[in-house]
C-alpha cells in the first residue's frame, strides 16, 4: 500500500486558523469567508462535483487533522436522526435563512434604519463585544455584513468542532449546509452512465 | 485483471454525503466520488480493509464478503 502523496491543498486546514485569527484583528477579513460559499457552488454548478468538499475544504481538513491526527475525537457513532434527510435539509434551510438575515440587516444599516452592531453573535444567542476590530472609517454596511458573516462562520465552526469531539472527525460534513446544497445540485445534474 | 480480495467495501448511496473522507483515507486509492453524489469503490483496487467504513461520518460504508 503506497503512502499518499502530499499536495499543497492538504495544508488548507491552516486557512481555518488564519481566517478566525484575522477576525480578531480586523473584522473586514470576515468577508474572505465568502470564498467558502462561492467556491463549492462554482464547483457544483460549473463542474457537477463536490471537489471543494473532497479536496479544498479547509474546515473538513481541520476537523480531520484535529480529530484523527491529534486524536481529539471520541469517534462515537452519530445518532441516526442527525444523518437523516429531515435534519440535513432542515439545518440547511435554517442556515441559509440566517445568512439572508445577515444580508437583510446589512441592508438596514446601509439604509440608515439601524446602526452597526459591533458584536459577534455566537450560536445565534450570545453577543460577544468585538468593537476593537472595527474603526469608524469603514462603510457601516460593509462592517455590519462582516460582523454577521464572522458570527455565522464562528458559530458553524463551534458546532463542527463539538461534532468532531463527540462523533467522528468529519461529522460536520454530514449536515454541512454547503455540502448538502452542493450535493443537491450535483444530484440534479447527475446522469447515470451505464457501465 | 488481478485476483479480487475476498472482502470489499459497499456504499449505501442514499446515506452517502459525498464528503470524500473515504477517498482521503483509502490506502489503495480505490474510492472515487461519482459526480459529487456518492462514493464508489473501484472493485479491482478495493482490498476490503474497512478503513473507509471506520472513518465514514455518515456510516454509509460497510465491508462485505464478495458474492
Amino acid at each position: 500500500m503506497k503512502k499518499q502523496q502530499r499536495h499543497w491543498y492538504h495544508y488548507l486546514w491552516i486557512w481555518s486558523i488564519i481566517y478566525f485569527s484575522l477576525g480578531f484583528v480586523n473584522i473586514l477579513f470576515a468577508w474572505l469567508g465568502l470564498i467558502s460559499f462561492c467556491l463549492p457552488l462554482i464547483f457544483a454548478i460549473g463542474g457537477g462535483n463536490k471537489l471543494f468538499c473532497n479536496r479544498y475544504c479547509d474546515r473538513g481538513q481541520f476537523l480531520r487533522v484535529m480529530g484523527s491526527q491529534v486524536g481529539l475525537s471520541l469517534r462515537r457513532e452519530m445518532p441516526e436522526w442527525m444523518k437523516g434527510k429531515a435534519f440535513r435539509y432542515g439545518f440547511m434551510v435554517f442556515f441559509f435563512a440566517m445568512f439572508f438575515n445577515i444580508i437583510y440587516v446589512s441592508w438596514l444599516v446601509a439604509s440608515d434604519i439601524q446602526g452597526v452592531q459591533e458584536a459577534v453573535t455566537v450560536l445565534w444567542t450570545f453577543q460577544l463585544p468585538w468593537n476593537w476590530t472595527y474603526s469608524a472609517g469603514i462603510t457601516p454596511w460593509v462592517a455590519q455584513f462582516a460582523f454577521g458573516l464572522y458570527s455565522l462562520m464562528l458559530t458553524s465552526e463551534i458546532i463542527a468542532i463539538v461534532a468532531m469531539l463527540i462523533y467522528k472527525p468529519r461529522s460536520w460534513c454530514v449536515f454541512c449546509p454547503m455540502g448538502t446544497l452542493t450535493q443537491t445540485i450535483c444530484k440534479a445534474k447527475y446522469v447515470p452512465t451505464a457501465k | 485483471m488481478g485476483k479480487l480480495s475476498p472482502r470489499h467495501a459497499v456504499v449505501d448511496s442514499n446515506m452517502c454525503v459525498a464528503c470524500g473522507t473515504c477517498a482521503d483515507v483509502c490506502p489503495t486509492g480505490a474510492m472515487e466520488i461519482v459526480s459529487g453524489v456518492f462514493a464508489k469503490p473501484t472493485e479491482e483496487k478495493c482490498v476490503g480493509c474497512g478503513i473507509c467504513a471506520k472513518e465514514c461520518p455518515a456510516s454509509a460504508i460497510r465491508v462485505e464478503v464478495r458474492s
